[in-house]
């Protein structure tokens, strides 16, 4: 290697080492996250949790989520919810039975927040996010009257959701502080 | 050729570990899976016609040969009422080392690959936060990064040894396990900038894919090792682990290692969504159900010989396998032939990386009788891999999430290799 050559690649090597430090100096301020409100993010956030941060307005009952189900929801699910395999059976069960318990919404989910949240961002499988609002209510006061757990003319909305004392609530038991 | 004098380590045929480095390697024969290269190849001394013609140009991106094209990941069928919704695993018979090639990486969806352009996705991070964000894919990739080799595994993986199941092979059965590089930005990178709030215990993380998969993350764990990643041993994230980002929680159960990363939310509880509540817990024999069961347990896997495998002729074999810990790192491996009554230390080969594929080896004289091959990890944390009776009887058979337990490989007089489960 000549001696210019040996002085150009020692001058990079400096060239180079001055750029990253100057990077790593400014790790503390990278600060290339564009400040939004929580307004400007409404479209985009769908969680929905036991608090009930998150919920839209809008409300609906069973009666009026009967007719979205049975089209939008009996092709897999089967009109009573009774599903057309495995994964598609939302009602029944018995976490108490003899042989291993079908775990369903009404058997085995633990809040009805989750029907909400879930509903919303992921269902109907084959054209997620496609229900307005209005509709998810309904649907969920629906799948909650198939499983008996309230009534067909009862108007779910935020505060009802929050009320609901699912059947298996009290069987989970969060280990997440043991690890 | 000197005889050599081998020394036993444990029954039925298990040699100290140390011959590894001194058995010629024409005394070792190799384990073949059916599906394995093919025809026997034959020795020839003539000049190939490979070597008598240019052979192909440089290209702009690499291709296997096609002599290794069966190597493909095992996707099951597509279910009509669960559009995107599945899996495929690793062939990890085929594999050595700890690193899973990009392409053969395990995959596991909630609603198919998004296909998603980074110019069109955001990340944002908001709730309990001094100023709620928006990072752009471009910005992100300005920030300083880190890199990481770890395992992921679902937390379904070898589930079907818990169901009951017959005959299987090391993909088929525990296939649900891969190790990459991955290089990311230090979540707490991102989430100081937007200020976390005191009061913020846990973190929502969504996904960009059609169900907007989101699971919800400690906020302990997610200021400690949690990175936000974006490149896979050296490349961009494929589409199917989460490109243009992703989640990546080491050593944590794979679904929380939310794909298509899209928004971060911290809040004061959990969000309880789906697949942390009807998916992805664990119901005890007692009918109650654990629930955020995150670390997975410590586990090893002979990879050869495995299921379906056969060995051709009496003689000596090399066992090897992986072994990982979601706790730490391996800090041993044992090997039995019979079953599990008598062990022998395995070598640990590979470089051990805290919460990453490690590879063990051993050398093991077949004499041509029925064996039971198992291995047994232990973690840095003192964790000793359980078997898969004592796991059942602890925790019963209706959870099938976080089995941990042994495989135990039958060999027939015959050479042919299949799970002893079933």
């Amino acid at each position: 290697m000549t001696m210019r050559k040996k002085m150009t690649r020692l001058l990079l090597i400096v060239g180079s080492w001055s750029v990253l430090s100057s990077c790593i100096a400014q790790d503390q301020a990278m600060n290339l996250g564009i400040p939004v409100s929580e307004s400007d993010l409404q479209a985009l956030d769908l969680v929905a949790p036991p608090d009930g941060t998150g919920f839209p307005e809008g409300s609906g009952t069973a009666q009026q989520g009967r007719a979205v189900f049975n089209t939008q929801c009996a092709a897999c699910h089967a009109a009573d919810g009774t599903g057309t395999s495995g994964a598609t059976v939302i009602v029944g069960g018995d976490m108490q039975s003899d042989e291993a318990p079908l775990r369903t919404v009404g058997s085995y989910w633990p809040h009805a927040s989750t029907l909400f949240d879930y509903i919303r961002r992921a269902m109907p499988a084959n054209a997620p996010k496609s229900l307005n609002d209005e509709e998810v209510y309904q649907v969920v006061a629906y799948v909650l009257y198939l499983n008996g757990i309230v009534d067909q003319d009862a108007v779910i909305d935020k505060a009802a959701l929050m009320a609901i004392e699912m059947p298996n609530a009290d069987g989970f038991i969060d280990v997440s502080q043991r690890q | 050729m000197t005889k050599q004098i081998l020394e036993h380590a444990a029954a039925n045929g298990l040699l100290n570990r140390r011959h590894l480095l001194k058995l010629g390697v024409a005394s070792i024969g190799t384990a073949v899976s059916a599906s394995a290269l093919g025809a026997e190849s034959s020795l020839n001394f003539s000049l190939p016609s490979w070597s008598r013609q240019p052979g192909a140009n440089a290209s702009g991106y690499g291709e296997r040969s096609p002599h290794t094209d069966f190597m493909q990941r095992m996707a099951g069928t597509p279910n009509p009422t669960y559009p995107g919704g599945g899996a495929s695993r690793t062939p990890l018979q085929h594999l050595q080392g700890t690193i899973t090639p990009n392409s053969l990486h395990f995959e596991r969806h909630h609603a198919g690959v998004p296909a998603i352009d980074p110019a069109g996705h955001t990340l944002v991070i908001n709730g309990l936060v001094r100023q709620p964000l928006a990072f752009r894919y471009e910005d992100l990739l300005k920030y300083p990064m880190i890199s990481r080799i770890h395992f992921l595994e679902c937390s379904g993986n070898s589930g079907a040894l818990i169901r009951g199941t017959n005959g299987g092979t090391a993909q088929s059965l525990h296939g649900l396990v891969s190790c990459a590089e991955w290089t990311g930005i230090a979540l707490s990178t991102l989430l100081d900038e937007a200020g976390v709030a005191p009061q913020a215990q846990w973190l929502a993380a969504v996904g960009a894919d059609a169900a907007s998969m989101g699971r919800s993350v400690p906020i302990n764990k997610a200021m400690d090792d949690v990175m936000v990643a974006l490149y896979q041993n050296g490349e961009p994230l494929r589409p199917e682990q989460g490109y243009p980002m992703r989640l990546f929680v080491p050593g944590w159960e794979g679904n929380i290692s939310v794909k298509w990363l899209t928004q971060l939310k911290l809040t004061r509880e959990a969000g309880q969504f789906r697949d942390e509540t009807s998916k992805y817990t664990d119901t005890q024999a007692d009918r109650s159900s654990l629930q955020f069961t995150f670390p997975m347990g410590v586990k090893s896997l002979i990879t050869s010989p495995s299921g379906e495998m056969s060995l051709a002729q009496q003689g000596l074999y090399q066992v090897t396998g992986i072994a990982w810990s979601g706790n730490g790192t391996i800090r041993r491996v044992e090997v039995s032939a019979d079953g599990g009554n008598t062990w022998a230390d395995a070598l640990i080969e590979s470089q051990v990386h805290d919460r990453a594929l490690t590879r063990f080896r051993i050398p093991w004289q077949w004499q041509g009788g029925t064996a039971v091959l198992m291995s047994r990890a232990t973690d840095s944390a003192g964790n000793v891999q359980p078997t898969l009776q004592s796991l059942m009887a602890r925790q019963g058979s209706i959870n099938t999430y976080h089995n941990n337990a042994m495989q135990r490989w039958a060999v027939s007089q015959a050479g042919e290799i299949s799970n002893d489960y079933a």
